[in-house]
């Protein structure tokens, strides 16, 4: 008998101000440990928060995207543990009253399929701080930079079935989020983070328990993370035992999981309605000046790149989910003058690339300038698609180098030969130097004949050093060979 | 509800406040009244009341999004117990 997956998840997201949620701080990553952690995040003692616009804004625009209830009273609560990377003691969040209300995400999976993930609702929060364990002698170390960054919360209702679905939604997020501009969208950064609940039960059966799995920063580490968790759950029950209501890590090195509290351990977190920060109230017309700003959303996107560039459901479905991914391919396109080259050699060549190198396409060593102007020379001739690839490896490898796909043709010297005369000369060259093949050629049937071309082909491409016209080169061959017998 | 010297000391201890032997007894005694007020308030009817977070007849301002904060390590790190690398250190946590 066969087993149903339920998940569920919550994803925290780094909203992109430049300063906190409750205080003047920057937010700018990579700065020196602690020196973007003023009174207000360090929690000292008479310090009180103001409530940042721009997050509210920003969580008002995602709400929007999805279709959501705004909500026109909000309110913040507090949820109180104790741990170092938290100097107030408890992190200020939205319980009962969250600024957006339940909506819905369309997913499209790799069957064509599509369907609907629907939002229970988002909240605001602030990020906690970082702890360093290493280094410091029986002591852990706290980066305070972080407190106080703006989230929002998503929580999604039980609506995935499976690892391929999550990964699915979390990718449309992204895309989503990155494409309305609050969420710069570096994972490695942690600027979207995945909590994922997971149970399994026999069909028509009643929920099974679930487990929740915490802080996945990459797609691949939740998928893995999911498909871990279903293949545990479902041994333990098939093995007669039971599962236990846990909060679980994933360590994505090592491709490991471990039960890091149970719900015995769990913790009472005492919310409460935060006294330092009164009602969040917004104006209806406010909200449809912000409606009114949305930028394209990746679904009328990919609906435009069908019409306008002829692509196929999937691959503008690829290209817009990302908004990084539709600008780099905006671009090339424009430069390259041809969206379906363009289109290939994104979803192919350069995918490949960003995806063995784990790199994000914002930081591609190739240009979408380099790539289309790469694209012009495939379409006019001067090179076959195998030098565009020596070349495209070639500017892949010299990121700093700003040279063009011109420059590096002409550095490899790997113009491709199509002047027809130049052609002819190589083949009449070949043939001559091939009397055997030739008779040989002759005397086969016509159906041996195609596959006898590759010996003529390979000796002129040699003797041209790779640099024939392949295409034309067929040609001539061919219409040398055939007026021979 | 009424507590009695036990809890007392128990909660002494678990707050970690010296509570003296001569003490103890008028500070069960007042924890108790207090607590002869809570039962007092719990006898009113709420049902139709919506709970009140807050007293204000106001709602939260909200503030630009620019930079106001200096970087001020050196002053809150010069009263921190211990610090190394721009860190504050704490005793080891691991989950």
């Amino acid at each position: 008998m066969s087993w149903e997956t339920v998940i569920g998840l919550e994803i925290h997201v780094q909203l992109a101000t430049k300063t906190k949620i409750f205080s003047g701080a920057s937010t700018a990553f990579g700065a020196a440990p602690n020196t973007q952690a003023c009174a207000i995040d360090l929690a000292m003692p008479g310090t009180l928060p103001v409530l940042n616009k721009k997050a509210v804004d920003m969580a008002i625009l995602f709400g929007l995207a999805i279709d959501a209830e705004i909500n026109l009273v909000s309110a913040f609560d507090r949820k109180n543990y104790f741990y170092p990377d938290l100097p107030k003691g408890y992190q200020t969040t939205q319980l009962d009253k969250p600024i957006v209300g339940p909506g819905t995400v369309e997913i499209t999976l790799a069957d064509g399929s599509h369907k609907n993930i629907r939002i229970h609702h988002a909240h605001l929060e602030e990020d906690a701080g970082k702890s360093l364990h290493e280094d410091f002698d029986g002591m852990s170390g706290i980066d305070l930079n972080r407190a106080g960054t703006p989230l929002i919360e998503i929580v999604t209702e039980p609506d995935i079935s499976n690892a391929e679905e999550a990964l699915a939604f979390a990718k449309k997020l992204h895309g989503l989020v990155t494409s309305i501009g609050i969420c710069d969208g570096k994972m490695s950064q942690g600027s979207l983070r995945f909590d994922v609940n997971v149970s399994v039960r026999r069909p028509d059966e009643p929920l099974g328990t679930r487990t929740e799995t915490k802080n996945l920063n990459s797609f691949r580490f939740m998928e893995k993370a999911i498909a871990k968790e279903v293949a545990r759950q479902i041994d333990v029950l098939e093995d007669g035992g039971t599962i236990r209501q846990e909060t679980r890590l994933y360590d994505g090195d090592t491709d490991s999981a471990r039960s890091m509290r149970s719900k015995e351990e769990a913790n009472d977190y005492r919310y409460f309605p935060c006294p330092d920060l009164l009602p969040v109230v917004i104006e209806q017309n406010h909200i449809e000046a912000l409606r009114a700003s949305l930028p394209e959303l990746p679904e009328a996107r990919k609906k435009r790149y069908m019409a306008d560039y002829s692509l196929s459901d999937y691959d503008a479905g690829i290209l817009s989910d990302d908004a990084s991914m539709a600008h780099y391919f905006e671009a090339s396109a424009e430069v390259a003058d041809d969206a379906k080259l363009a289109a290939n050699w994104i979803m192919g060549e350069l995918s490949a690339q960003l995806n063995s190198s784990e790199t994000d396409i914002n930081d591609s060593p190739v240009s979408a300038e380099q790539l289309g102007g790469l694209i012009v020379r495939i379409k006019d001739g001067s090179i076959s698609n195998k030098m565009a690839r020596t070349v495209f490896e070639a500017l892949w490898n010299n990121p700093a180098d700003k040279s063009s796909a011109d420059d590096i043709i002409e550095q490899l010297g790997l113009k491709q030969v199509s002047d027809s005369g130049a052609i002819e000369t190589l083949v009449d060259e070949v043939i001559a130097n091939s009397a055997q093949q030739v008779a040989n050629y002759a005397k086969a049937d016509a159906s041996k004949r195609p596959k006898m071309l590759g010996y003529f082909v390979g000796q002129i491409m040699k003797a041209s050093k790779g640099q024939a016209n392949p295409q034309q080169v067929n040609e001539v061959l061919l219409k040398k060979l055939d007026a021979l017998i | 509800m009424t507590i009695e010297r036990a809890d007392i000391e128990k909660l002494a201890k678990l707050a970690q406040i010296g509570i003296t032997e001569e003490n103890i007894v008028a500070t069960t005694n007042s924890i108790n009244s207090v607590l002869t007020l809570v039962d007092q308030l719990q006898a009113a009817d709420t049902t139709a009341v919506e709970p009140m977070a807050n007293p204000l007849d106001a709602t939260q301002r909200l503030r630009a999004d620019t930079v106001s904060e200096a970087n001020c390590r050196e002053n809150f790190q010069n009263i921190a117990p211990a610090v190394a690398d721009g860190l504050y250190l704490v005793p080891r946590v691991i989950e």
